[in-house]
């Protein structure tokens, strides 16, 4: 059997973890395991090596977007590394991610701990976009009255802020 | 604080007066964090992680909790002094590899250390001895909380805090326990549990080793998952499987005192006899035997006062523990002769094993 990683060496360590009932397989070659921090039990790097590899393919099949326009990192660069460039990414290569995420994890909704200060802005950011969505259907349905409304409401908020 | 207060004492958590400390060696919990508008440490420039670097260190260091850190930058450590840090848990081997654009600052008990540019922006962990996930949860919580007033995370509200990796998205947490199960892996009993744990989404790993071997009966365990589960209710469910663990390896030695005393009493004492007599002794060795030694303790073979010096040597025996007395590199052989010599040492002092103190472990052993 060859390494999943080098495709070439023979696969000499087996892994084999269940993630939500989910069995994860992967085999590597000596030095591969070695590279990727596989005998390091204390660190990240044997659960993200088994699901990074998944990511990948993953992301390649969803044909997602090429490139992170904050960034520049490629599909390419995750199929090599496993890891993302930049938060920003997260939204680039949402489509691909989201089943990724969905297959890796528990749930799909972060619901533990939020920055305090950002809860905040985050209530504030949320209500803006609704009020927006609210407005641009006004407008479509040429509801001038309650489109002037809603353009007060988001100027308001956004003088809050 | 220099490098030398640290190399010279160890941490908290090895000396090893936690609750249930004879089986749970350590706790741990590390939070994964990154800066807003910043690129992932592994994908930024230099000139951009040196940014990264000057916005987060400062704030670290000004923590109240780190008045009295040893706070450097990475490329002013050895490589030695890199890897007595890592066998101590302190950085993880990936940071230990980084050069110019990382740092990492931790107090002086060396229960909580902070990696600047590691795989993330940040990576904070705190670790304790014995079973107090909890106690550490909120330790590092608080430090998170501090950083978060002045630091602009990037998180998600659908994903939660945002990491290089997606298998970190959500409470970016880890929390682990490092465990002793020498009965549990003598009476085979071992990959039952492994097996049982990985089922409810927790993992099980050898601490030393490579691939499923657990040199010195010491296994790690951990969450597997981070998003869509809070932090609390990730840190119960750990420390109620860790505590089943407990109950299990203690009804394992019981069942071998019962059953088979002979052969148990036969690892204790041959483990003695090597340790005390040997003049060459491989890493992998020393961690096998010492850990037999431990449970001898444990079992009252030998008495209390022997734990202290059995839990250092599992540390005092790594390789970069033994070289940093040195001035130079020491070749294996030579790492082999001097981790004898060491342990050799250390047990001329203990009292002659007496089978007959031998007793079964209390029901509720928090010792
Ligand atoms: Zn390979
Ligand atoms: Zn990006």
């Amino acid at each position: 059997m060859n390494c999943d990683v080098c495709k070439q060496n023979q696969a000499t360590v087996f892994l084999t973890q269940i993630v939500d009932g989910k069995m994860q397989k992967v085999n590597l070659c000596e030095s591969c395991s070695r590279e990727k921090g596989v005998t390091d039990p204390t660190g990240f790097a044997l659960a993200d090596l088994l699901l990074g590899l998944g990511a990948a393919q993953e992301i390649e099949r969803s044909g997602a977007t090429q490139k992170c326009g904050v960034c520049g990192f490629s599909q390419a660069d995750f199929k090599k590394t496993g890891r993302l460039g930049c938060s920003h990414c997260y939204e680039t290569f949402s489509e691909g991610l989201q089943s990724l995420i969905k297959g890796m994890h528990k749930g799909i909704l972060h619901v533990g701990k939020k920055p305090s200060r950002l809860a905040k802005s985050l209530e504030r950011e949320a209500q803006i976009k609704t009020l927006k969505r609210d407005l641009s259907k006004a407008v479509s349905e040429e509801n001038y009255e309650s489109a002037a409304e809603l353009r007060d409401q988001i100027k308001q908020i956004e003088v809050e802020t | 604080m220099s490098i030398h207060n640290i190399l010279t004492n160890a941490g908290e958590w090895l000396r090893g007066d936690g609750p249930h400390s004879q089986i749970v060696v350590s706790s741990r919990v590390r939070l994964a964090r990154n800066l807003k508008n910043h690129a992932f440490p592994g994908w930024a420039k230099k000139t951009e992680r040196l940014q990264i670097l000057e916005a987060i260190k400062p704030r670290v260091e000004e923590l109240p909790e780190m008045s009295d850190a040893f706070s450097v930058y990475s490329q002013d450590l050895t490589a030695l002094e890199k890897q007595v840090l890592v066998e101590r848990h302190l950085v993880s081997r990936e940071h230990a590899a980084k050069g110019v654009g990382s740092a990492v600052v931790m107090n002086r008990r060396q229960t909580l250390s902070i990696m600047i540019n590691e795989e993330d922006h940040l990576r904070m962990q705190a670790i304790r001895s014995g079973l107090q996930l909890k106690h550490v949860f909120k330790m590092i919580d608080k430090i998170d909380s501090a950083l978060e007033e002045r630091l602009d995370f990037a998180f998600h509200s659908q994903l939660g805090y945002l990491t290089a990796c997606p298998t970190n998205v959500g409470t970016g947490m880890r929390a682990s326990a490092m465990v002793h199960l020498p009965a549990l892996v003598l009476s085979e009993q071992i990959n039952q549990v492994i097996q049982a744990v990985n089922k409810i989404g927790l993992a099980v790993r050898g601490l030393y080793g490579e691939g499923t071997e657990a040199l010195g009966n010491l296994f790690q365990v951990s969450n597997q998952t981070t998003l869509g589960e809070k932090e609390e209710d990730i840190i119960t469910r750990l420390h109620k499987v860790i505590e089943q663990i407990i109950e299990h390896e203690q009804n394992a030695r019981q069942m071998l005192l019962q059953k088979k005393p002979n052969t148990l009493l036969d690892h204790i004492g041959r483990g003695y006899g090597i340790l005390l007599h040997a003049y060459s002794m491989s890493s992998k060795e020393a961690l096998n035997l010492l850990s037999f030694i431990k449970l001898g303790i444990d079992l009252n073979f030998f008495p209390e006062e022997c734990r202290q010096p059995i839990d250092e040597l599992f540390i005092e025996t790594q390789p970069a523990h033994l070289q940093k007395g040195s001035q130079q590199k020491l070749a294996a052989d030579e790492r082999d002769s001097l981790r004898a010599e060491i342990i050799r040492a250390k047990l001329k002092a203990f009292p002659w094993p007496d089978a007959d103190r031998v007793k079964p472990p209390d029901a509720d052993p928090t010792g």
